[in-house]
């Protein structure tokens, strides 16, 4: 089995006791930033000019909340900047002047890493939505940050191509945020992370400098590759104005199966269904989900529209209905009749050897839409639920779910009844809307499982319930207590679950070298000295 | 009771639709296709009405090319017992089809014909109507509820019209289309699409039915709508009233 050096016991006993307090809290704010001084907001009215400012509270308020209610920021003020030579004027002053700010693209974080802990400045990419070009030969697609995931992706459909990367979020996210948080989503495990499509950023740095790494070239090896440090840096070493991304030609024929599958080992195992469909659909497999039957259960309560695409009434295994997990594959090639071929021998062979208990094909891009929006909606029918205790774990494939049992029961135990005691949402009976609900859900093929416990509302015991066990089982599995979501300020306390010392005092350095004032999006990604 | 009921086979209602550029049509080549979304409605109802006991066994027809037949089979992976394929390369227009419909629909001893209400490609919204004067039977078209009395061998169809709701009362043999509210077409299960591939397929040719399916109708041209220009934003109410009373002149 693989291991990975974790922090000793005596700093993880340290690091413990922060992620207690830490969490939901804010942590002090630094007094050596500046506060924001109408002297400020009129030197950035006077680069921004009119609109490009936001001071009204009620305006300002959707900049500070994030997308899951959980955390919310005091900032005064919104920089609403069009150009880079904009962002590049905001941050020399801001740096001169040594205010915080928040970089910020759609707001879709999971980890509140996109709005202020305190009264930093929000810099908002909401107008630098731009499409810089696109080149028909390479597929190499440029745009400003701010520009939304969905748009971009129709443009490059237009042209034949597709973006490499797609996710629930994707009518709202920037491209900026998806590049600045490194987005994994359903088409990582075809066209791999973004580490490898994103050929080249410009980036303004906190002293305003502006770094042009725009190049659209596939391969360039001069020198260190300073673009990959700002993949994933959430903001913190430097602010994306713009993006070269390499689009993938578009698959012309996609076809899409919804599977019932009676364990999750019968899944991903060895002999599994991850594995004969990597065997079998080869080439072709461009897409792996898994959710549990609790998620489904949420979706369809809680999801507009959402339907079960094998409810069970009319399947010729009645046990089909209470099966524990299902599957979403998804391939995509040249030809509709070779898909529909390779799909129905896998999946001839497949049931014919009870790894998969019953599913549906989708027969049209209706049904393959409403497959999708079930199982990307999950997050969205989440948070209509109520608050969620969000987890965006990796591990060994065949461990990923092993974290959601340990959660129910570590759950069960303290709270007998399902539901937290005291307040809001406490009586136990047949309400079950107010019961506490843990569910999985993600991208089996990457090894992805994203935990999410439900509750009515955010509290204070169940949080310390389950930060820090769930990093701690977590490290102790050899796992990431990120895949895909970033640090944000939710885990920026528990890198040391994930990360040796040695390599986050390299992290310090660097973010030291980048923004030596420390003004970009402070509080997140690295824990408190 | 028998239930024939219609498919067709048209473009994805998501696929972008490319006019030739003779204009002489839409362009096929490439483009994703599936089962008219009204068809499948009918079908999910045909369905539904077997199961239910009114329906003794649900006959799937469909008019096109070889490849039609991937249509046919959705159909019957749905739960039509066989399916008939009218194998037909060329132009077939909404005359022509039910004529062949009514052809089939006497050959198979069909009580009720369940169609959609039109096909996403063209519209016409001819078929089923005139697949009912051919008969000479009762039609229902637009439904959004169907009941079926067997042993008062009459049906029972709501239809949404503007005004609200309309019941009608049909003595069956009849022709119903189907509306978009009439049902959810259920998702066609593995096993299902397995036993679909054992179905019974019969393949017939027009002139076997002795149906002429000479077009009677001539295609002038076919274009793409206007686009339509881009918005801009104004600065100010000032700037709009203006531009309302000198550019657009309406007021």
């Amino acid at each position: 089995m693989l291991t990975r050096r974790v922090a000793g016991p005596a700093q993880q006993v340290g690091l413990a006791i922060w992620a207690r307090a830490a969490g939901t809290l804010a942590p002090p704010r630094n007094t050596e930033f500046a506060l924001l001084q109408d002297s400020d907001l009129a030197v950035f009215d006077s680069i921004l000019g009119s609109g490009g400012v936001i001071t009204d509270p009620h305006e300002v308020d959707p900049y500070n909340r994030d997308w899951m209610g959980k955390y919310r920021g005091r900032g005064r003020c919104v920089l609403r900047p069009r150009s880079t030579a904009q962002v590049s004027a905001l941050l020399r002053h801001c740096s001169a002047r040594r205010l915080a700010v928040v970089p910020q693209g759609g707001n879709t974080g999971l980890v509140g890493g996109s709005v202020p802990v305190h009264d930093e400045v929000v810099l908002s990419t909401g107008l630098m939505t731009t499409l810089l070009g696109f080149d028909p030969g390479s597929g190499a697609l440029t745009a400003q940050a701010g520009a939304v995931l969905a748009t971009l992706e129709a443009a490059a459909r237009e042209r034949g191509h597709a973006m490499p990367l797609d996710l629930g979020a994707s009518g709202s996210c920037a491209i900026g945020g998806n590049v600045a948080t490194n987005a994994g989503g359903i088409r990582l495990l075809r066209h791999g992370p973004l580490h490898g499509s994103v050929l080249g950023l410009e980036v303004v740095l906190a002293g305003g400098q502006v770094l042009d790494l725009l190049s659209s070239l596939r391969k360039d090896n001069t020198g260190y590759d300073l673009k990959q440090l700002f993949i994933g840096s959430e903001g913190t070493l430097g602010v994306i104005t713009a993006v070269a991304i390499q689009c993938p030609a578009a698959s012309p024929a996609t076809s899409l199966a919804y599977l019932a599958v009676p364990s999750f080992k019968a899944a991903q195992q060895a002999h599994g269904v991850l594995q004969a469909a990597r065997q079998n659909l080869g080439e072709l497999l461009s897409a792996f989900e898994f959710l549990d039957r609790e998620s489904l259960e949420v979706a369809k309560q809680f999801l507009p529209g959402a339907r079960d695409p094998l409810p069970g009434s009319d399947t010729v295994i009645p046990y089909t209905a209470q099966a524990p997990f299902f599957l979403v594959v998804e391939i995509a090639g040249s030809s509709e009749q070779h898909n529909a071929a390779m799909l129905e021998a896998f999946l001839e062979s497949t049931m014919g050897e009870g790894r998969v208990l019953d599913g549906v094909v989708a027969q049209d891009s209706r049904q393959a839409g409403e497959i999708w929006a079930l199982r990307e909606g999950i997050t969205e029918a989440l948070r209509h639920r109520g608050a969620i205790y969000k987890y965006d774990l990796s591990f060994r494939v065949e461990e990923m779910y092993g974290v959601v049992g340990a959660a129910r029961e570590r759950l069960a135990s303290a709270y007998p009844s399902g539901f937290l005691g005291g307040g809001a949402g406490s009586t136990a009976g047949s309400d079950t809307e107010h019961a506490l609900k843990v569910v999985g859900y993600g991208h089996l093929g990457d090894g992805n499982v994203h935990l999410n416990i439900s509750a009515p509302r955010y509290d204070a015991g169940l949080e310390a319930l389950i930060e820090p066990w769930v990093y701690e089982f977590t490290a102790a599995h050899s796992g990431s207590i990120s895949a895909e979501h970033g640090l944000g300020r939710m885990k920026a306390p528990c890198i040391g679950y994930s990360k040796p010392p040695e390599a986050v005092r390299l992290m310090r350095s660097i973010k030291a070298a980048f923004d030596p004032q420390g003004i970009l999006n402070p509080y997140k990604v690295l824990p408190p000295e | 009771m028998r239930v024939l009921v219609a498919v067709k086979r048209v473009i994805d209602y998501n696929a972008r639709v490319r006019v030739k550029p003779d204009k002489s049509g839409v362009d096929l080549k490439n483009v994703k296709m599936g089962m008219n979304p009204f068809c499948e409605i009918a079908v999910e109802e045909a369905v539904k009405l077997k199961e239910g006991g009114s329906a003794s066994e649900v006959v799937a027809v469909t008019i096109g090319p070889k490849a039609a037949g991937d249509t046919l089979r959705t159909a019957l992976a749905m739960g039509a017992d066989r399916g008939v394929h009218v194998l037909e390369d060329g132009e077939v227009q909404p005359l022509a089809v039910a004529k062949l419909l009514a052809a089939l629909t006497r050959r198979e001893e069909a009580t009720l014909c369940m169609l959609g209400k039109q096909a996403i490609d063209d519209d016409s919204n001819q078929t089923g109507q005139g697949l009912a004067g051919l008969l000479g039977w009762p039609q229902a078209t637009f439904a959004s509820k169907v009941v079926v009395d067997r042993e008062a061998g009459r049906a029972s169809v709501t239809r949404e019209v503007d005004g609200g709701l309309e019941t009608l009362s049909l003595k069956l043999p009849a022709v119903i289309t189907a509306d978009l509210r009439l049902n959810e077409p259920r998702y066609a299960t593995l096993p299902n699409i397995m036993k679909a591939k054992k179905k019974k397929v019969d393949t017939v040719t027009a002139q076997e039915l002795g149906v002429d399916i000479t077009p009677r109708l001539k295609l002038v041209k076919v274009e793409e709508p206007a686009k339509r220009q881009a918005g801009v934003m104004l600065s100010s109410v000032k700037e709009l009233v203006d531009r309302l009373r000198n550019e657009a002149k309406v007021i």
